[in-house]
């Protein structure tokens, strides 16, 4: 957002917002598809070669790993939102 | 103490407080009955939200099924975790900023149509029966076990228990309980993971004991063990996968769309103060339901082991007291088939001379592991507030639906405040019942049932949700004929591989290889394809519907959940 969306007027920096808006939710489900039907199901038995301790790394993924990236990528999609609202001065007002 | 005396005080300690959380957090309105006011923090939010979405399913049943499935019970966790991916990202923030009270509410207004309005009630009123009789029936195999008094008291106090804080709380009273719930039932839990964990592999954290070594550390690794002994009794290697790569990724994908549209999730988020907190909302509640899942699959894994060696070969005489009593309860049955007193529990059907019902293993887990007995009582306390958070959650949507959907928005428009609030307690109550009495006398199939919702939610509620947040051209005529033939083309395919053509339940006679669990994956493809098509061929919606979509994509504005006209 180095161009300064706040400097625009309220309909570009809506439509700004948005369109950014759907470049982190594309980023953030493609990872989320990768990580649970790529690692956990589809190549989940080739990852297994790899080994993590007592785990193959596919299983691990299937029954562990995929859940922690889960939790993490909702972190980020908050991070990631809250300074979008504020960069696009469309963010909630302390009281309402 | 013996084990039904600290499950009685235990249990008793658990219902006061839960009654005295609800009597300090009682609804004065019908916005604190539905949405608790939308005042909720969201770490307590997130709580709630776990303990509602954690049933009696996730807590007494997933382990068990995961002990047996081995690889193959990754698409429960997957998919009732992933699912929380897609809530908060796509639907979650939208609904909150959108600010009214329920999943049809949403349907409705989005596509300005009363029909619409009545399909999202009907699949949503469907969708929660059949999952609260499900509850019923868990808190029922608790009492009988462990507090050993008949399954027909043991619903009726459950019902007592839910009535009070449900009619009473609404969505405060049952926010706060549940966060109370969650606090009992992940400790629950937690507790004999630990003790098990160090039992086995010496490690205290069972998400890496799972992957530790036997023999407290020194010996080979737990997973290459339990690999081999299934294989030794003819069972598939336990970290092998058994169903076809197509069927698993389906019904994951159902399990994960499925949980996005359940309404007594969904209406979670309309109950914190701003978008931004629904979005963090979603993510603590991941994080809550993230430490039972993945305690669960080691929890399976050491179940498997610790049955497998305190079992098989052994005389009948030798197994110890919790066989016995699970054998009471004809959940476990020996039948010595080559009449040497020593129990076979081998794959094959004609030598095998164990059979042991997959709801039983976390609760007989600790037995099975020779705990003390506080551990075991704390167990059955943790599977009730399960099944009664659950349940209690999915009452106030059935009850919100019917006074709030059906009455206000639909029959009976001029309804007082007042008078909408008694409609939803009568109807909460009346909901008690009716789940009580499938709970006495289930249907068979309660299990499958539950299940299916979800796949029946994904084909229904999702496409619907989502278009009409991301597609300003989705319209109401492509919505309904979506989410009709969604949820019977669906509906159909279960009913007819369950009911009409069991026989030919098999991978051969399924469409594509995919089970009637993950058809709702499909469903919800046609779904989307037909929303679309037909959306395409009619007018767009009217500009004021085009506004509000608008006006939902950005958080500046959002208010409290508001009644209707305020």
């Amino acid at each position: 957002m180095s161009t300064g969306p706040a400097n625009r007027p309220p309909s570009t920096r809506r439509r700004l917002y948005w369109r950014r808006n759907l470049q982190i939710l594309g980023v953030l489900l493609s990872i989320w598809a990768l990580v649970s039907f790529g690692c956990g199901i589809v190549f989940s038995e080739q990852l297994d070669s790899i080994r993590l301790g007592g785990f193959g790394l596919g299983f691990w993924f299937a029954q562990q790993g995929a859940i922690y990236v889960f939790v993490l990528l909702i972190v980020v999609y908050v991070i990631l939102m809250n300074a979008l609202d504020r960069a696009c001065e469309v963010d909630e007002k302390e009281t309402r | 103490m013996n084990v039904q005396a600290w499950t009685f005080v235990l249990v008793g300690l658990s219902f006061a407080l839960y009654i005295g959380v609800a009597i300090w957090a009682r609804a004065r309105s019908t916005g604190e009955f539905y949405v608790a006011s939308a005042q909720v923090p969201g770490v307590l939010n997130g709580m709630a939200t776990g303990a509602d979405w954690m049933s009696a399913a996730s807590f007494v049943s997933m382990a068990g099924l995961i002990a047996f499935m081995g690889r193959d019970g990754s698409v429960y966790l997957l998919g009732w975790t992933g699912g929380y991916v897609l809530l908060a990202l796509l639907l979650a923030p939208y609904l909150r900023k959108f600010g009214k009270f329920t999943v049809p509410d949403f349907v409705g207004d989005r596509y300005a149509s009363q029909v619409a309005r009545m399909v999202a009630v009907l699949c949503a009123i469907f969708v929660s029966f059949t999952y609260v009789v499900g509850q019923m029936r868990g808190v029922a195999i608790v009492f009988s076990r462990f507090l050993e008094v008949d399954i027909e008291y043991g619903i009726l106090i459950g019902m007592g228990i839910v009535f009070f804080y449900a009619v009473l709380g609404g969505m405060k009273g049952i926010t706060y309980t549940q966060v109370a719930q969650y606090c009992v039932l992940i400790f629950a839990y937690l507790v004999p993971a630990i003790f098990i964990s160090l039992q086995l592999t010496g490690t205290i954290v069972p998400q890496i004991g799972m992957g530790g070594r036997i023999d407290g550390g020194t010996g080979p690794y737990l997973l290459e063990t339990l690999d081999t002994v299934c294989q030794d009794l003819g069972f598939e290697a336990y970290t092998e996968r058994g169903l076809g790569m197509l069927d698993m990724c389906a019904i994951t994908l159902a399990l994960m769309v499925g949980t996005a549209g359940l309404p007594h999730v969904i209406v979670r988020f309309y109950t914190v103060k701003r978008v931004a907190a629904a979005r963090s909302s979603a993510g603590w509640a991941l994080f809550f339901i993230a430490i039972l899942y993945t305690t669960a699959p080691a929890v399976a894994v050491f179940a498997r082991t610790n049955l497998i060696a305190s079992v098989s070969e052994r005389p009948r005489a030798d197994v110890p007291d919790w066989f016995n009593r699970w054998e009471e309860t004809g959940l476990i049955t020996f039948q010595d088939k080559n009449g040497d007193g020593r129990i076979q529990y081998v794959k094959d059907e004609a030598r095998n001379e164990l059979t042991i019902d997959r709801d039983i293993m976390v609760l007989a887990n600790p037995e099975i592991a020779k705990l003390p007995n506080w551990v075991i009582g704390l167990v059955a306390a943790g599977g009730l507030a399960a099944a009664l958070s659950t349940a209690a959650g999915l009452l106030l949507v059935i009850s919100t639906s019917i006074a709030h959907d059906l009455f206000k928005r639909g029959l009976r428009p001029n309804i007082s405040e007042h008078g909408e609030l008694i409609t939803a307690r009568i109807a909460a109550g009346a909901a008690i019942v009716v789940a009580g009495y499938f709970g006495l006398h289930p249907p068979g199939f309660v299990a499958e049932v539950v299940a299916f919702a979800f796949g029946l939610a994904a084909a229904s509620f999702f496409p619907a949700i989502l278009l009409g947040i991301f597609s300003k051209r989705t319209n109401k005529y492509g919505a309904v004929t979506g989410m009709i033939v969604g949820i019977l083309f669906t509906a159909a395919y279960i009913v007819y591989f369950r009911f009409i053509a069991p026989e030919s339940n098999t991978k051969e006679h399924w469409l594509f290889g995919i089970s009637p669990q993950g058809i709702g994956s499909v469903g919800m493809v046609i779904n989307f394809v037909i929303a679309v098509t037909i959306s395409k061929l009619t007018p767009p919606p009217p500009d004021d519907v085009q506004r509000m979509v608008e006006d939902i994509r950005v958080p500046r504005g959002a208010g409290e959940a508001h009644d209707i006209g305020a």
